[in-house]
């Protein structure tokens, strides 16, 4: 009878284990079964590299490259602002604050990582856009450089946090030696123990960077949207996931336009999945097992 | 080495920097939400409905959806997260399993939002028929939270020391015993806090609730599973973008951003203290 009881248990635990892979297969197939149809009518390269995106004229036009580069820049953006604070921060929580003041800057960085997407593209669309149209003296504050900068502090606590990681595991005798030998502080951080941490932080930036190109609700409301190759770092822009979320109200379920969107999501889905990937193998060194 | 020394102080200060501007980036942020948000918060406006399409009464039938949603996301997920971190903590094979067990929750838990509300709307509101509902929102975001609650549980189990579940096993306990009776016990704290940041984390999302449960307009309150609901993430992106009165709508996104935040820093708040204080009073 006992042993009934632990194989029922040990059941329970392999069929809910079944269920997140089988998510993950239903997210699959579902993005894909979707998405493909879309390419009997458009070539995948006119897809990739077209940049007319005009899917709801009478003959629409689906061409996402103005979209992909969108999603790249406006990551691109995010990392240039997010890199400095999210690493400045890690290295000065694990290397120059006290024990006490780590305990209250921590909490604070992870505080940070709670606030909800949305609020941050309420606080951008209706503070800092209006504030950077009238500071440079333009026609609209909704543009690359605002996004970048709501989008770059939005990922600083996961930069700052896995690189604070990556800093932590570094060896303790790495900084005695590099102290011992004579270097200041500011050499023995970037020269012993940044250097040491790499692999980590450069696997917390591809991280931040996977964030920030799948983030929808901040480049929604903040980036403005119209679909075009940026000129300048003032310009309106438009990435996939704000494309996917603005457009599919308009679809009809199975027609061009709602597979096309799959199609963007299926390319989303490729890239964060590799850039995942990658930092797992790669950076983080996390074993499989 | 006079060189030196401005290159060690410059150094130092810039990394301050760093971290002063992330503060002040915050600080900001804080101020202006109390700021624009207080000026319509009250009891009336989190107890009372919208009026006069959106541009004025309160918001409590998206305070009902946000809650709803959240509190069956995290029943729906709770149950399969714990069980899967102990089939990986206590069984763990066969071991190709395991691998493609942990190959998908890195791949979901890396997997952008609106992704899951695609997902959501393809399976659960048109494959499933649950159509635009609390129930294919829920689902949406039980699946959204997977991942979290089984990389937590896994944690919490695991920090457990092997002592306790030696011991258990010597006096003759099976490993379903141990598992019940020891380890889930002792990891129970830090699951429920790190269960309680999930909670802040899913009862913000909008992007997959966009598609499967949110409506921006409703005056009455959810009766069942299969009715739309508004959603305070949901209704803050609907303020700002639709309608046509902003000068109404604006104050009061404001508002709901001011009520969403405390609820889920206020909840993320306790999580986190807690979680040290379990921490500090560790005996093992």
């Amino acid at each position: 009878m006992k042993g009934y009881k632990e194989k029922l248990f040990k059941a329970i635990t392999y069929t809910a284990s079944l269920f997140t892979i089988v998510a993950l297969f239903g997210i699959i197939i579902s993005l894909f079964s979707e998405g493909l149809p879309i390419f009997k009518n458009v070539p995948i390269a006119k897809f990739l590299g077209s940049s007319a995106w005009y899917p709801t004229h009478e003959f629409p036009e689906f061409g996402a490259f103005t979209l992909i580069m969108g999603s790249i820049f406006v990551s691109l953006g995010a990392l240039i602002i997010g890199i400095p604070l999210g690493l400045g921060s890690a290295i000065f929580v694990s290397e120059i604050a006290g024990s006490r003041l780590k305990e209250i800057v921590k909490p604070i960085i992870e505080l940070l990582a709670g606030i909800p997407s949305v609020v941050y593209g309420l606080f951008g669309m209706a503070f800092l856009a209006p504030l950077v149209r009238v500071w440079f003296n333009l026609d609209t504050g909704l543009n690359l450089f605002t996004v970048s900068v709501v989008l770059g502090v939005m990922i600083v606590p996961i930069i700052a946090s896995l690189s604070e990681d990556a800093l932590a595991n570094v060896p303790k005798s790495i900084r005695e030696a590099s102290l011992a030998l004579g270097a200041t502080k500011t050499e023995c951080i970037f020269r012993a123990v940044v250097p040491a941490a790499k692999n980590g932080i450069i696997g917390s930036v591809l991280i931040g960077f996977g964030r920030a190109i799948g983030e929808t609700m901040v480049v929604l409301m903040v980036a403005g949207g119209s679909a075009q190759i940026p000129h300048s770092m003032f310009d309106s822009i438009r990435p996939m996931t704000s494309t996917i979320a603005a457009e599919m109200g308009e679809t009809v379920m199975g027609d061009m336009h709602y597979s096309s969107l799959f199609a963007l999501a299926i390319l989303l889905f490729i890239i964060t999945f590799v850039t995942n990937l990658v930092t797992e193998l790669v950076f983080l060194r996390r074993s499989y097992r | 080495m006079n060189k030196r020394k401005l290159q060690n102080y410059l150094g130092v200060s810039v990394l301050s920097l760093a971290i002063l501007i992330t503060f002040g980036f915050l600080i900001v942020f804080i101020i202006r939400m109390f700021y624009m948000g207080s000026s319509v918060l009250s009891w009336d406006f989190v107890f009372s409905s919208p009026q006069k399409g959106m541009t004025a009464g309160g918001i409590f039938p998206a305070v009902v959806g946000t809650f709803w949603l959240t509190t069956l996301a995290i029943l729906i997920a709770m149950p399969l997260g714990v069980f899967t971190a102990i089939y990986l903590t206590n069984y763990g094979k066969p071991v190709w399993l395991v691998r493609i067990l942990r190959i998908s929750i890195n791949t979901l838990a890396g997997t952008p939002s609106i992704i899951f509300g695609l997902f959501g709307m393809a399976i659960f509101v048109n494959l499933m028929g649950f159509n635009i509902s609390l129930l294919s929102g829920a689902l949406t975001l039980a699946i959204l939270a997977l991942p979290m609650i089984i990389n937590n549980t896994e944690e919490a189990i695991r920090s457990v020391p092997k002592d306790f579940s030696d011991a258990s096993l010597a006096l003759g306990a099976t490993q379903r015993q141990t598992i019940l009776r020891v380890l889930l016990p002792t990891a129970l704290p830090n699951i429920l806090t790190s269960t309680i940041i999930s909670i802040g984390r899913i009862a913000g999302e909008t992007a997959p609730i966009m598609f499967t449960a949110a409506t921006f307009y409703s005056r009455r309150l959810p009766k069942s599973w299969n009715d739309e609901v508004m959603a305070l993430p949901y209704h803050i992106y609907a303020l700002m973008t639709e309608g046509t009165h902003a000068e109404a709508q604006v104050p009061i996104a404001y508002g709901t951003a001011l009520v969403l935040l405390m609820m889920v820093l206020s909840i993320s708040a306790i999580a986190i203290y807690t979680r040290y204080a379990i921490r500090r009073n560790r005996k093992w």
